[in-house]
């Protein structure tokens, strides 16, 4: 009757560090899925959306007299007719008291702000029915000039809210003078003009699309006492929380799940128009509601990331040591302030010092609102541009000096033995190895044969170049400590949540506020508890992302899961030990004290007595034999606030050759050798670095998201969003050194962004290497072979991508344009050939 | 409304479709095999790879109509008798899938791949699978995936 | 993304397809393997009334010999054309071409006709089929006629096909033993191609005797390089002599400037893909 559980320690391999295959794995190898759009309900209604072609335009009228209607379709919504139900889209981060921020109807009434905003919301039996009549939608607007470059913007020239009087949101500042962490950055640079060196640069970050795989789907079923959404979202809490604050219904009546989530990179971390409009629709009609996106209006409508003008001005001595940096961004925000919004490039203020001791740092940024989709977090949020920027400059100070890159990095940075070290920006570093890191991976890509090549193939005058790409990154990661967001006016706190509930039978349940979408929770959590407790992984169950299930948590992003929520895991473990100890005591009939647990065993020393914590956990259950006064429960909870930033450093060095006569780039070799602390599963966590890698690979050399002059999103479609395939990328070679984090027990540090974060200035620094020498000293991202090819024939860094589209589906035909140009983008707007000067 | 009768999953099924519906509308809406999913709406990034008549196709890309009397295999239809594909075995293995969206896709394209080339270089793979876009992986793992199947003899 | 609803049907004949073409004109749409047709209708950009499918007219499947020349039915998909022994032996820049034409799940559902009959200048078998003096066959009520390549490709996306007419099939005239390669340049490996040159050549003791090559997406058709194919003529098959005929490749082309390059960088990569091409189908790249 008792489930003994023999794992004398010494015989039990443990599970941290294993690199044990996924426990997620067997449902999605077999079409065993449960993605949002996979789920039917009975009377289930299905919503198809009334999106606006215009940049910025006023609502004359809607005319949905004749797609109510049609066959099938049971009601049509515009703005007014949902009215105060439909809540508003809140942004959790205004950056300054003062911030400029329009309100955000998710179907505004009576102006649109960027081409593909919802006007009106059909309901209809299917989905294919709801499409049908959007197109019967009649919508009258008053087209109003659009401001779409972020400069202009800025300027103020054409306001995307003509009513607010400004495009400027917010102004945020960060002087280390003012605030006692470093020189004021002034004195730095006058003192380098005079007699040092200056780098001024101006670099564009320009606009991505997370593009995850999944488009986004939102069942409502308003059928129970609890109304529950289904979304494929990345934050099932945070959505609770923001459906409850903005629509007026109680939090204890709502509940959100996130079942399977395809893909979030950040771009699932937002609360959607979408979601708000079948949120009121459902609530509204009292049937079920399905909203699924195409990707055309995926692409369109789910926000976007970066988009930045970075001028910087890097002082330093003759000799190259840094004396101050002096950033000043632009940022667009889009339409609208997102939940995080503004916050995202104040996510990079601290990291533009990287791991150099700049003794002076002033970092501002401007955000501007413009007539785009609206922009918020992808992958790295804010850090990614602050390492572009800060290692793109690394190397043009080399260039000045006349040094290798590797050496002028070496003579900036923060030495091993200088760690705990406090930078400039204010942020204690834990850890960190950066020689170690920067050794293993010179190693593995063959450094100083890669430069001798190098200077072969320049001597000879070959038409293939190669450059090496240098990027020694670090980043701040494992958002975050409750105390510095409330100090940085975010709407909520960095804690994270866990339970652990011992199951009679001898199964664990774990509950984490962490809600996965693809980085293999249920796996590495597993590994956690298991070695914790000293229980089979194979008998831990990880439970997420339905916040009836997991009431508590901050959900998963920013590389947070395991530095926050992994320590709350071994919290709540540890508190599940403590409170099996005394009953183990009582049922052994031994003190407490002289009782000890390893490999899942109380045992009273000195002694082969013992029981295992499952044996405790049954007899827990049963209750038969107690000590007393202790309740009947083994489980626990913890809620964990980290007390800092998580510091992943590493090197990454990138091979690139250069096609001189068409520009075309050919990456040979990729290395990297991260410092991401201890290792929980390496066979995740190279999942997580290959995959990060590309995606900054993928900033460097192909994707950006183009308007043309009238606000229409160009690269509106996959054919046009470049996205890389496995025939335009290679295998990479990675390596990790270890200095384990001193903030967290398990001495972790975050991994889902280290790649993205490092790769683009890798990439970018090793093609304006390889093409140096014929005057070239940047090239605007993309690095597209046109653009490559115009550097070398002296044309500078490559102006704005045209914004026209290849008519590859006759559109042109179709639509009667002469040029195509603009056609894909406007694919999803209904209704265009009866509006007023509608894109064709 | 057109009747069309298939084979799916080695199942006889029949129904009167409208000739819009996609056959990957028609998997997910009418058999609810949702295995297969819906990526995108231009046919570039392959998740929703099916098999029709034995070669591999982008079910967003046929008419539901256009697959009457063919047999069409999915992701649901590839373990036999409890016993994963050798190439879903090797995605497993290998690390091959992260959110696992476009998994079915570039399971059953890669099935494909080796059906034709049972010993394919990393070249031949990686152009291979040039029609499945895949956001997590950055390939590298997916492409080990194969060269694994491919050494446990996986070819059809 | 669903298509506007239509009506459907699927002829077991080219007589009757051509009858329903002629029933419903200018409402019905013939789908091939749908490849190109299928994401315009998603995308709602063209709403068709009628959509008729040749899928089952068998007549229209396959490769044959036809004495001087081969004839390939114009239903028979991509990966059938490209892995036909009469092609590689006598059309090896269709086989070439084809290797590089979208992916393997487009090559086995896309249809050889059934992209030419689209005609989208940056599509891969349009300048193949005018490297090679293509012809093709052309079915209507009033019997079949015959359309030499130079006069098919009429403007983006319209061909000399009638509205009332069929494309069967389509006769590539042997080019055996020559030498041919497809240079394709594209950002991403699922892109269509920037700009893409097929060349094929007769190369006669070290030198070029004859040149053929056709350029995709450099203009609002395919176009024939043929100041490069004249100056190539009789020239030795070396790098020098192949870069100056190929400084000819951009006369008389009208590149689109669009998200993936302007006109002039398109001009320019004409001009040096051509070399490549010319000198990898002489064998000396």
């Amino acid at each position: 009757m008792t489930a003994t559980q023999e794992r004398p320690s010494e015989e039990v391999e443990r599970e941290i560090g294993r690199d044990r295959r996924r426990k997620e794995d067997q449902r999605l190898i077999t079409g065993r899925t449960r993605w949002t759009d996979n789920l039917t309900l009975p009377g289930m209604l299905h919503l198809a959306m009334v999106r606006s072609p215009f940049a910025h335009a006023k609502i004359v009228s809607i005319d949905t007299s004749a797609a109510k209607a049609a066959t099938n379709v049971v009601d049509v919504f515009t703005g007014p007719e949902l009215g105060e139900t439909l809540g508003v889209n809140i942004n959790a981060w205004p950056i300054t008291p003062e911030q400029v921020t329009p309100t955000h109807s998710p179907m505004p009434a009576d102006r649109v702000a960027f081409a593909g905003e919802i006007v009106a919301v059909v309901v209809a039996r299917t989905a294919a029915e709801a499409r049908d009549a959007a197109e019967l939608v009649d919508v009258e607007y008053d087209e109003l000039p659009a401001a779409l470059d972020l400069k202009s913007a800025a300027a103020d020239e054409v306001l995307a809210h003509p009513d607010l009087g400004t495009n400027k949101s917010a102004l945020w500042v960060f002087d280390s003078g003012e605030a006692g962490t470093g020189a004021p950055v002034e004195d730095a640079i006058s003192k380098a003009r005079a007699d040092g060196i200056v780098i001024e640069r101006e670099y564009r970050q320009q606009r991505l699309i997370p593009a995850f795989m999944e488009p986004r789907s939102v069942v409502v079923d308003p059928t129970g006492e609890q109304y529950v959404m289904y979304s494929a979202t990345q934050i099932p809490h945070i959505l609770r929380f923001a459906l409850a604050a903005t629509t007026g219904v109680p939090e204890s009546k709502i509940r959100v799940i996130a079942p399977d989530v395809g893909g979030g990179f950040g771009g699932k971390l937002q609360t959607t128009p979408e979601e708000w409009i079948a949120w009121a629709v459902g609530r509204r009609l009292g049937k079920p509601v399905k909203y699924t996106e195409t990707r055309s209006e995926s692409l369109v409508s789910a926000h976007h990331g970066r988009d930045q003008w970075q001028k910087l001005t890097l002082a330093a001595e003759k000799d190259g040591t840094v004396t101050g940096l002096k950033v000043e961004l632009l940022a667009d925000l889009g339409a609208y302030v997102a939940i995080v919004g503004g916050g995202v490039p104040v996510l990079g203020a601290f990291m533009f010092n990287a791991i150099y001791k700049f003794p002076a740092y002033h970092f501002s940024v401007q955000t501007v609102l413009t007539n785009k989709t609206w922009t918020d977090a992808y992958r790295g949020a804010g850090r990614p541009e602050a390492t572009y920027a800060i290692e793109r400059l690394m190397d043009e100070l080399a260039v000045e000096v006349g040094v290798d890159p590797l050496e002028i990095r070496e003579k900036n940075w923060i030495k091993h033995e200088e760690f705990p070290f406090t930078t400039v920006a204010g942020l204690e570093y834990d850890s960190g190895n950066y020689e170690a890191a920067t050794a293993r991976a010179k190693e593995m890509i063959g450094y100083d044969e890669l430069r001798a090549e190098q200077r072969r193939r320049r001597e000879s005058g070959d038409p293939v170049q190669l450059g090496i790409g240098v990027s020694t990154f670090t980043e701040m990661c494992g958002l975050a400590p409750s105390r510095v967001l409330g100090q940085l006016d975010y709407g909520a706190g960095g804690w994270e949540h866990a339970s652990v509930r011992m199951l009679a039978t001898g199964k664990v349940e774990v509950v984490t506020g962490a809600s996965a979408h693809g980085q293999g929770h249920e796996t590495a959590f597993s590994q956690i508890v298991a070695d914790r407790l000293g229980v089979a992984f194979e008998d831990v169950e990880i439970l997420h992302g339905d916040t009836q299930v997991a009431p508590k948590g901050m959900d998963t992003y920013g590389s947070r899961s395991l530095v926050v929520g992994g320590e709350a895991l071994v919290r709540a473990a540890d508190k599940v030990i403590e409170k099996a100890k005394p009953i183990a005591a009582h049922l052994l009939e031994a003190s407490a004290d002289d009782l000890e647990f390893t490999g899942g065993r109380f045992s009273v020393r000195g002694t082969d007595q013992g029981m295992a914590i499952g044996e405790v956990a049954l007899a827990t259950f049963a209750a038969h034999n107690l000590p007393d006064g202790v309740e009947p429960s083994l489980d626990s909870d913890a809620t964990y606030d980290p007390v800092a930033f998580n510091f992943p450093h590493g090197t990454h060095l990138c091979a690139m050759e250069v096609d001189t006569e068409t520009g075309e780039l050919r990456m040979r070799k990729y290395v990297c050798c991260d410092d991401i602390g201890n290792i929980i599963n390496p066979l995740i966590v190279s999942g997580q670095v290959h995959g990060g890698l590309v995606q900054g690979i993928a900033q460097a050399l192909w994707e950006e998201a183009v308007y043309d002059e009238s606000g229409t999103l160009v690269s509106g479609s996959f054919v046009d969003y470049l996205l890389p395939t496995a025939a335009d990328t290679i295998s990479f070679d990675i390596d990790h050194t270890t200095s384990p984090s001193l903030t967290n027990t398990l001495g972790t540090k975050g991994v889902g962004e280290a790649g993205t974060i490092a790769s683009t200035p890798a990439v970018v620094n090793a093609v304006v290497d390889a093409v140096r020498h014929f005057g070239v000293n940047d090239i605007q991202m993309p690095c597209t072979p046109e653009r490559v090819w115009r550097a070398i024939n002296g044309a500078g860094a490559g102006g704005s991508t045209e914004g026209a589209a290849m008519p590859h589906f006759g559109e042109a035909e179709a639509s009667g344009t002469s040029e195509g140009g603009g056609a894909m983008g406007n694919q999803e707007q209904p209704g265009t050939s009866s509006t007023e000067g509608a894109g064709a | 409304m057109t009747r069309i009768s298939l084979t799916v999953d080695g199942a006889n099924v029949s129904d009167d479709v409208e000739p819009r519906m996609l056959l990957v509308q028609y998997l997910r809406e009418k058999l609810g095999k949702t295995g297969t999913v819906i990526g995108c709406d231009t046919s570039n990034c392959g998740a929703c790879t099916v098999h029709l008549n034995g070669t591999s196709v982008k079910s967003c890309n046929v008419l539901a109509v256009q697959a009457d009397g063919a047999e069409v295999t999915t992701i649901e239809g590839l373990a036999r008798d409890g016993q994963l594909h050798p190439v879903q075995e090797a995605f497993r293995e290998c690390h091959g899938l992260q959110c696992g969206f476009c998994t079915p896709g570039m399971i059953m394209q890669s099935v494909d791949l080796l059906s034709t080339n049972p010993n394919p270089s990393e070249e031949e793979i990686r152009l291979g699978l040039e029609g499945n876009l895949c956001r997590c992986t950055g390939y590298h793992n997916i492409v080990r995936a194969v060269q694994h199947a491919a050494s446990q003899g996986a070819t059809s | 993304m669903i298509p506007v609803a239509f009506d459907y049907v699927a002829p077991t004949s080219v007589e009757d397809a051509l009858a329903a073409l002629a029933q419903h004109g200018d409402d019905a749409k013939i789908i091939a393997g749908g490849q190109s047709l299928l994401p315009v209708l998603r995308m709602r950009l063209n709403a068709p009334e009628m959509i008729i499918d040749l899928g089952k007219i068998e007549s229209l499947r396959g490769v044959r010999d036809d004495g001087d020349a081969i004839v390939v039915g114009a239903m028979t998909p991509h990966s059938v054309v490209g892995s036909d022994p009469l092609v590689a032996e006598h059309a090896a820049l269709v086989a070439k071409a084809i290797e590089h034409l979208a992916d393997a799940q487009v090559r086995h559902r896309g249809t050889f006709g059934g992209a030419l009959a689209h005609a989208d200048p940056a599509g891969d078998l349009g300048a193949p089929a005018l490297a090679l003096g293509a012809e093709f066959v052309i079915q209507g009520a009033g019997g079949t006629r015959t359309v030499a390549a130079d006069d098919f490709f009429v403007d983006l996306f319209e061909t000399a096909i009638g509205e009332d007419e069929i494309l069967t099939a389509v006769r590539i005239p042997k080019r055996t033993g020559w030498g041919a390669h497809y240079e394709k340049f594209v950002r991403v490996a699922h892109q269509w191609p920037i700009v893409a040159v097929a060349a094929t050549v007769r190369v006669d003791g070290g030198s070029i005797a004859e040149a053929r090559i056709g350029l995709t997406n450099m203009g609002s058709t395919p176009v024939r390089a043929r100041a490069v194919e004249d100056a190539l003529a009789g020239q030795p098959a070396t790098e020098d002599a192949v870069r100056a005929a190929a400084q000819q490749a951009a006369a008389g082309t009208d590149p689109p400037s669009d998200l993936n390059g302007a006109a002039d960088y398109r001009r320019h990569l004409a001009r040096v893909l051509t070399r490549r091409a010319v000198l990898a189908a002489a064998g000396a790249a």
